[in-house]
């Protein structure tokens, strides 16, 4: 079984998945790029597509933004040698649950009806939102 | 620390009864019956783990030993010797303070060494296969076997154009502000230098816990500096000084140690105070990226204009979770991570990361196998004085370099006595594809094809090809 290059990347096509990368411009924040990919355009549409990246983007803007909140959580946690972690989560982490739960909804109100799959980003390592295509119609 | 050697033992057990009880179910793959795994057995860095993947480490960390004796050793002794005299006669303020100073400063220790830096996994082979194909359309086709150039990808942030660049091993465009160390292997998030002190890199997620570390100890360094020597002008006010060295041997030892800590360790605090008023990294300030000798209007894209707002954000920020999920259990139909050996860079198209899938046994087994092999020889450990002297060696080659930089620790393998490990090399289900028999493979040619495809799945010559693997690459070391 030798695989050539033709080969795996066939196989990668006929999974398809469609990955949205990361959009930097803003710094190491997490954003991802909210540009439509062409493979998705008998799928969904172009404003279904934005929003749910949109939502995504202000979500991880929230877990990871600069304010009262978190210093307050940084400072206490400090204080008390990070042992405060033991017993409650960290603000991140309830944001990363909100947006597991916001992944589900969508995909179940959304993406499942047409044939598609969205994965959460942090099962990826945070680098890129998966769409999988799931109806073999191509 | 070798909790996690429990489990491979209990494999290698169960893995005897599995296949003594002969049923048409069982004979199919061990890995079904086998207890479900762990992501950490199987992460493809050269990093240790410990109580079952909550502790992760570096490779080498016999420095991070001597830190550790360093300082409990002349706490202990400061605690053991002066304390009494002091706290009896100056006031008992001393011993306390001193005592929490000291829980603090491990405490931090502990947190900046067994904490994810921040690793960043490698990506998936169908992410890869993505990007491959992009890289490809955009550059034109290169046939197999000619190397393709680096890739670059440019964005502008906050008016700065920053260079993404492509890391083969990961298979990855970096973030910015990542870095891949050449040490353990690993792309890791805004990336400052790996410290062998602490036995780990220091990233993003654990950057503060070192700050507090060596800001903490340099407290507790001029704290018990200070004290030892009044402790020693005390005593001698009152029986002379030889005697006063008589009656506190200790003393002495306490203050050559904390005399030539002070120095480094103050000046190392100050230049992370530096780094952080400014929001850079270590990395980033040796090689200059933002100093304006390299450009009339340079500027660091990622400060946020004062030095307060720099120093909250790096201090009191959020805390990021660890994206390797460590703990996890390996879910048999997820798309696992591409993992190949540092000698595999040289050939980055995916055809031949499935051959270098035959290298990572050596690797895998690493997490399970180093914890036996005890601490490191001395030469093997980059010693040089304080962390900020040791940048970390950026590949200009984006691949080549970290093969050529860790054969040299691939001597520390040599292993006969872990016999266990085998059970830990990928199991084929896991690997994405089998040898192909015409591939030349850098690693196993250098000695001469002793390998052929039908071994690697044989456990019973795990070890032999185990043996082979490192001393193949130590011939691609002396390359």
């Amino acid at each position: 079984m030798n695989h050539s290059l033709q080969d795996i990347r066939q196989q990668a096509a006929i999974s398809a998945k469609v990955f949205i990368q990361r959009d930097y411009t803003n710094g190491t924040v997490c954003q991802f790029q909210t540009k439509f990919p062409s493979e998705l355009e008998n799928r969904i549409d172009k404003q279904q597509f934005e929003e749910t990246v949109r939502t995504l983007n202000n979500l991880y803007a929230e877990a990871e933004k600069l304010g009262g909140s978190s210093y307050l959580e940084g400072c206490l946690a400090c204080l008390t040698a990070y042992t405060i972690f033991l017993c409650m989560e960290t603000h991140y982490e309830k944001v990363l649950k909100k947006i597991a739960k916001f992944i589900q909804e969508q995909n179940d109100k959304i993406y499942a009806p047409r044939g598609l799959l969205l994965t959460d980003p942090i099962e990826r390592g945070l680098r890129v939102v998966s769409f999988t295509k799931t109806l073999n119609s191509h | 620390m070798h909790l996690g050697l429990d489990e491979p033992v209990r494999e290698c057990q169960y893995n005897q009864i599995c296949t003594r009880n002969s049923s048409p179910m069982e004979t199919l793959s061990h890995k079904k019956k086998r207890t479900p795994r762990r992501k950490w057995q199987i992460f493809p860095g050269r990093n240790r783990f410990y109580c079952n993947g909550r502790v992760m480490m570096a490779r080498q960390t016999g420095v991070f030993y001597l830190t550790l004796v360093l300082i409990m050793v002349t706490s202990g002794l400061f605690f053991a010797f002066d304390c009494p005299f002091l706290a009896s006669n100056l006031t008992p303020a001393i011993p306390v303070i001193g005592g929490v100073l000291f829980l603090f400063v491990l405490g931090m220790l502990l947190r900046a060494s067994f904490s994810d830096p921040g690793v960043l996994p490698r990506a998936t082979p169908d992410e890869a296969a993505d990007l491959e194909r992009q890289m490809d359309a955009a550059n034109g086709s290169s046939g197999p076997g000619y190397r393709p150039p680096p890739r670059i990808r440019e964005v502008v942030i906050n008016g700065q154009t920053v260079k993404l660049k492509y890391c083969f091993t990961c298979k990855i465009f970096r973030p910015p502000r990542a870095s891949h160390c050449s040490l353990c292997d690993n792309c890791v998030e805004r990336f400052d230098h790996h410290c062998p002190w602490v036995g780990n890199c220091v990233g993003k997620r654990n950057y503060r816990f070192f700050y507090l570390f060596i800001l903490s100890l340099s407290f507790l360094t001029i704290f018990i500096f200070a004290f030892v020597i009044t402790h020693v002008i005390l005593r001698s006010n009152r029986s002379g000084f030889l005697n006063a060295l008589k009656d506190s041997p200790a003393s002495v030892l306490e203050v050559v140690v904390c005399f030539f800590s002070v120095w480094s360790i103050v000046g190392l605090s100050g230049f992370h105070t530096y780094l952080i008023s400014s929001n850079q990294t270590t990395n980033e300030d040796i090689k200059g990226s933002w100093s304006t000798k390299r450009a009339k209007n340079n500027y660091n894209p990622y400060s946020y204009g004062n030095v307060l707002t720099n120093c909250c954000a790096a201090l009191c920020g959020p805390l990021h979770p660890s994206l390797i999920d460590r703990r996890g259990f390996i879910q048999p139909d997820t798309p696992q991570p591409l993992s190949h050996s540092n000698g595999s860079g040289l050939y980055p198209s995916t055809q031949n990361h499935t051959h270098m899938a035959a290298a990572t046994p050596l690797l895998h087994s690493d997490p399970v196998m180093m914890g036996r092999a005890g601490p490191p020889p001395s030469g093997k450990t980059s010693l040089g004085g304080p962390c900020s002297s040791l940048a970390p060696s950026q590949p200009s080659l984006p691949s080549s370099m970290p093969g050529l930089g860790c054969a040299g620790d691939m001597l520390t393998l040599r292993d006969p006595d872990a016999h266990c490990h085998h059970h830990h090399f990928v199991s084929p289900e896991e690997m994405p594809s089998p040898l192909g028999p015409s591939s030349l493979v850098l690693p196993f040619a250098a000695h001469g094809g002793h390998l052929n495809p039908a071994q690697l799945y044989d456990p019973a010559s795990q070890d032999s090809l185990h043996e082979d693997s490192v001393r193949g690459l130590v011939k691609l070391s002396s390359v």
